[in-house]
């Protein structure tokens, strides 16, 4: 921070709102790409799991160490085989959705009632449409959560992308904090999170769409 | 497979364990400013996480806090922790100790005060009023019953809090603070990948300890019976 500086010079905001609009197109795309495959790959593990409940414990013991790792870390371990590139990003944020996703995903299609499932397979409904049109309609509410959780995570995480050139938001968080200039940074920051909480609702909007019925508990 | 030998050779250079640059000082300093973090963190959530939990008031915001944590973007905390250092202690510390300091708290208060509140909640009530006809003072009752039955979550919100905070602490080096970040940073910065990918091992590796250390403290320090309790349920 520079003597006499003010803290934030709204002119400069004022006149960057182009740049805001690309960074957030950044952003959001990093976001909705891990967020995606993470769910794609987080769900197939979550069959597996479902099928062959003794993979649980690898499973949940890999994709438990890939959270503990720090990002940055991660992030820099992959460097050197993928480069200052998206791939890197998308590899690092992917990785720590799995967690999140598959403990609600399983969690989720365990909280059926056994009965409704019976139900399903005494009316001969076979095993894809039990899963399809009994479990995962009734397990939504966990999964979105998860999602949610995944969501929040990830565009905070997009943020530290910056530093291998990508970075969204972050990109303004780290310009700011290389050049001292406080308005910068603060925009870059209170735009992921204001992004975060944007998403969060819109999520929480979706799951009262998808499942109406829960509404009336 | 050539960087594993760059990496190894990397270790293996005595000037690397000396100087103010040295493995060792990264890691004590690494160390010291994510413990004094994560010490303020739970001398300021957990009581407030015990009281809330044992009186039930503001259920809705304990919980939600550890969300709302979640929120604030690791690097959005260090850099906002650069004009609040600057202006509370002055511009020279505005950068380095400092900032990342300040930083770190806000995260470990969040799964602290989420775990306390929770596990105290979680307590069964007939042993709580079990208590109370016992005789037990409500301090009592949060001191002898309801804080050894929480142990074990409270414990592990502690763990969350300071693997987030190690984590956490790598991104230090962005404002001029030192620790096992400096390398990557670094590293990054001339290119040097031996010096970014040691630098990373030796996060990862300090986070995935400092994970399993606490794991087994957790294990120690938990009663025998709750532990066989937890097990039937």
């Amino acid at each position: 921070m520079t003597e006499g500086e003010p803290l934030i010079r709204w002119d400069w905001i004022a006149s960057h709102l182009d740049e805001f609009a690309l960074r957030l197109a950044e952003h959001v795309e990093l976001t909705v790409i891990a967020v995606g495959v993470g769910f794609v790959i987080a769900f197939a593990l979550s069959l597996v799991i479902l099928r062959v409940p003794r993979a649980e414990g690898p499973i949940t013991a890999v994709t438990g160490t890939m959270y503990t790792i720090p990002s940055l870390a991660l992030f820099a371990l992959l460097i050197p085989y993928t480069g200052l590139t998206i791939l890197t990003a998308e590899i690092g944020l992917v990785s720590y959705t799995l967690l999140i996703l598959i403990r609600n995903i399983v969690r989720g299609i365990r909280g059926v009632p056994p009965d409704v499932r019976e139900a399903a397979v005494g009316m001969g409904y076979a095993p894809r449409e039990v899963l399809l049109r009994i479990e995962l309609p009734l397990a939504l509410a966990v999964i979105i959560a998860g999602v949610r959780v995944a969501t929040i995570s990830t565009i905070g995480l997009v943020t530290v992308t910056s530093l291998i050139g990508q970075g969204g938001f972050g990109f303004l968080i780290l310009i700011g904090i290389q050049r001292f200039f406080t308005t910068e940074l603060i925009a870059g920051a209170v735009l992921s999170v204001a992004l975060a909480i944007v998403a969060d609702a819109l999520l929480v909007l979706l799951q009262r769409r998808l499942t109406p019925w829960a509404r009336a508990e | 497979m050539k960087l594993l030998g760059d990496v190894a050779r990397w270790f293996a250079e005595p000037a690397h364990y000396q100087g103010p640059d040295a493995v060792q000082t990264r890691i004590l300093e690494h160390l010291e400013v994510s413990g004094l973090a994560v010490l303020v963190g739970v001398l300021v959530a957990l009581p407030i996480g015990l009281y809330l939990g044992h009186t039930g008031r503001l259920g809705f915001i304990a919980v939600n806090i550890a969300n709302i944590g979640r929120a604030i973007p690791s690097l959005a905390a260090i850099a906002l922790a650069i004009p609040i250092a600057g202006t509370l202690l002055g511009v020279q510390n505005g950068l380095g100790f400092w900032p990342t300091f300040l930083a770190l708290i806000p995260l470990a208060l969040p799964p602290v005060l989420t775990n306390a509140y929770v596990a105290v909640r979680a307590v069964d009530r007939d042993v709580i009023e079990a208590g109370r006809g016992m005789g037990f003072s409500e301090a009592g009752i949060l001191r002898e019953i309801e804080l050894p039955l929480a142990l074990p979550l409270i414990l592990a919100g502690i763990r969350t809090a300071a693997v987030n905070v190690v984590a956490t602490a790598t991104l230090g080096a962005l404002v001029a603070f030192g620790g096992l970040g400096r390398y990557i940073v670094d590293g990054l910065g001339l290119q040097e990948y031996d010096r970014l990918f040691a630098g990373a091992l030796l996060v990862a590796l300090l986070a995935i300890a400092v994970e399993v250390a606490l794991g087994t403290f957790e294990r120690a320090a938990v009663s025998p019976g709750i532990r066989v309790q937890q097990g039937a349920l």
